[in-house]
């Protein structure tokens, strides 16, 4: 139950909180809120082997797979949807078989969350069933055996015993950390989420350790004005890192949309790969000298003021889209 | 004959045409958007638009390009969490559901999560996203998507978001909802059904200009073809206004 001071640079929170081979989980959804200045942090200080788990990230884990951090996913889906769908580095790997994955329904994927959030060993649900996702399983039992954090089974099928009904029983997911990207955090830790939380509520309740980078850091004083308006209370977080901006180019409510142009240059990248892609890792990643730098490489404040959100809309109605 | 509109156009405009008011929709990203938009303006007001990130009746500004963007939750009644639309659609809320796919066969299974053998793919596809819940909790959905001999298939390379499974009852056996499932099929020939007895996809109208012969070319199995084919009514120009309208850069009505 510590209020000690949890604010940290992201450099030290991702030494602390990162090690090759952790379950992690991020908040987010496709294009929207992801830790990205955190994730940029981890492929800078080499990180891998990761084991991810997610309903429906985008460039967040795509731009990890590029960089050969990932061992394995248990998502949905990995994609920027209209702007690029698949995730063209989650497209390789998969064809390429350099990654395990694991296949579940949007819904399906977020109750395994919940599950873990809940502290239960399982949640059943009606959807997936009839797919092949029930029929079909990403990586071998002996993968699963040999990691003990993995579910031992993808899912089980069973009778309700009170009703009868087919339900699938989802395993939970409690990841070793899950890193969030929030509107504002209090100082004591709180975090309070503008717009949608996706279903970061869970994401954060279910992983062990939760790490939140914040477009703003508030005192204790104005996080307790409205209580009800805060999603994770502070002795759910273990640190917290002050990162304007953290989110980019994924877009963060009230505060700036997504940046298209940027998603341009990543998606021509990653749909090359190889040297192009590392080009842009090292353009925007390994030669960036801190998160600062990063974004005067992505235009500036001229760009970011071009993103700033209209308090009227939450998003920026005058952001050219193509 | 004169053919002023896109086929992307005429194929929003008739997906629009199956939803009906103060019914609620799951839209997906895209062309299902421009279809629950384009209904919502014209005879379906009180039509409630969801969205699976948790925007809930939205009066949507501009198509939005993700899901769960901010323009998704515009003046909406919620905006909240995935699982809060998801377990609502699994309560049985959720009227209709939009579907796109990569491949379908005769029953209305979809595929969008490999080509190949899954195991070691030639081609990845997004995955299911919310696609499965979709197409299994939904009580009718309207699937939309191109059509040829490579996408109607008599088998699928994996089964994603399940239709009528094998026939008659098999949702049903296999634990999804009494009475759910694919109602119509768009694609840019025409427009499916789903026979009662069969539960396999049956032709219920061309679109304009299209024959029979087409329809039945571009597909690798045979389509039940009835005695009486309609044709598709193409978008009047009020309709296609208001798609530029919510499509102004064309991202989609473009293509």
């Amino acid at each position: 139950m510590s209020k000690t001071n949890k604010i940290i640079s992201l450099q030290e929170a991702v030494q602390e909180f990162i090690h090759d081979g952790i379950h992690i989980t991020f908040g987010g959804f496709t294009m929207q809120r992801h830790p990205m200045a955190f994730i940029r942090e981890m492929v800078r200080q080499e990180k891998c082997k990761l084991i991810i788990y997610g309903h429906s990230p985008g460039i967040d884990v795509d731009m990890l797979i590029g960089a050969g951090a990932v061992k394995r996913v248990e998502v949905a889906y990995i994609g920027d949807e209209l702007f690029v769908s698949p995730s063209p580095n989650f497209r390789r790997a998969v064809e390429e078989g350099s990654i395990q994955w694991e296949d579940y329904s949007n819904f399906g994927a977020t109750l395994r969350l919940v599950a873990g959030a809940l502290g239960l060993p399982f949640i059943p649900a009606r959807t997936m069933l009839g797919s092949d996702m029930i029929t079909q399983s990403g990586f071998e039992p002996e993968d699963r055996r040999a990691d003990p954090k993995a579910a031992p089974q993808k899912h089980v099928l069973m009778e309700c015993p009170f009703t009868g009904d087919k339900v699938i029983l989802l395993p939970a997911v409690n990841p070793d950390v899950a890193v969030i990207h929030a509107q504002m955090v209090g100082r004591d830790g709180t975090v309070r989420i503008l717009g949608q939380s996706y279903a970061d509520d869970f994401v954060a309740r279910a992983a062990r350790r939760v790490v939140v980078t914040a477009e703003e850091i508030v005192s204790e004083e104005f996080i307790r004005q409205c209580p009800e308006q805060n999603c994770i209370p502070f002795f759910r977080v273990d640190a917290i890192v002050h990162v304007p901006y953290g989110a980019h180019p994924t877009a963060c409510h009230g505060c700036y949309d997504y940046d298209p142009q940027h998603y341009a240059v990543y998606a021509e990248a990653s749909r090359a790969g190889g040297d192009a892609f590392r080009e842009y890792l090292g353009t925007y990643v390994h030669g960036a000298s801190d998160h600062w730098d990063y974004l005067d490489r992505i235009g500036g404040t001229k760009q970011l003021s071009y993103l700033k959100a209209d308090p009227a809309f939450g998003y920026n109605p005058g952001v050219r889209r193509r | 004959m004169n053919r002023d509109y896109t086929p992307i156009e005429l194929l929003a405009y008739v997906a629009a045409g199956l939803l009906e008011d103060n019914k609620s929709v799951f839209v997906g990203t895209g062309l299902p958007m421009i279809a629950g938009m384009l209904a919502q303006r014209t005879h379906a007001p009180g039509l409630l638009i969801i969205f699976e990130a948790g925007g809930i009746g939205p009066q949507v500004p501009v198509l939005p390009i993700s899901v769960g963007d901010s323009r998704t939750f515009y003046r909406a009644v919620s905006a909240s969490s995935m699982h809060d639309v998801m377990s609502a659609s699994q309560s049985g809320y959720v009227d209709y559901g939009f579907l796109g796919a990569a491949q379908i066969d005769p029953y209305g299974n979809l595929n969008t999560t490999v080509i190949g053998d899954w195991s070691a793919p030639r081609a990845r596809l997004p995955g299911s996203g919310g696609a499965n819940d979709v197409g299994s909790l939904c009580w009718r959905t309207i699937i939309v998507m191109r059509q040829d001999r490579r996408r109607f298939v008599p088998k699928l390379d994996f089964i994603t978001t399940p239709g009528y499974l094998d026939g008659p009852g098999a949702r049903e056996r296999a634990g999804l909802p009494a009475g759910s499932g694919p109602y119509r099929l768009i694609t840019q020939l025409g427009m499916y059904g789903f026979d009662e007895q069969s539960r396999q996809m049956k032709l219920l109208a061309t679109h304009p200009g299209v024959t029979v012969e087409e329809i039945r070319d571009n597909s690798s199995f045979e389509l039940i073809v009835p005695e009486d084919v309609g044709t598709t009514e193409p978008p009047p120009p009020e309709a296609r206004r208001i798609m530029r309208e919510i499509d102004p850069t064309g991202m989609v009505i473009g293509k």
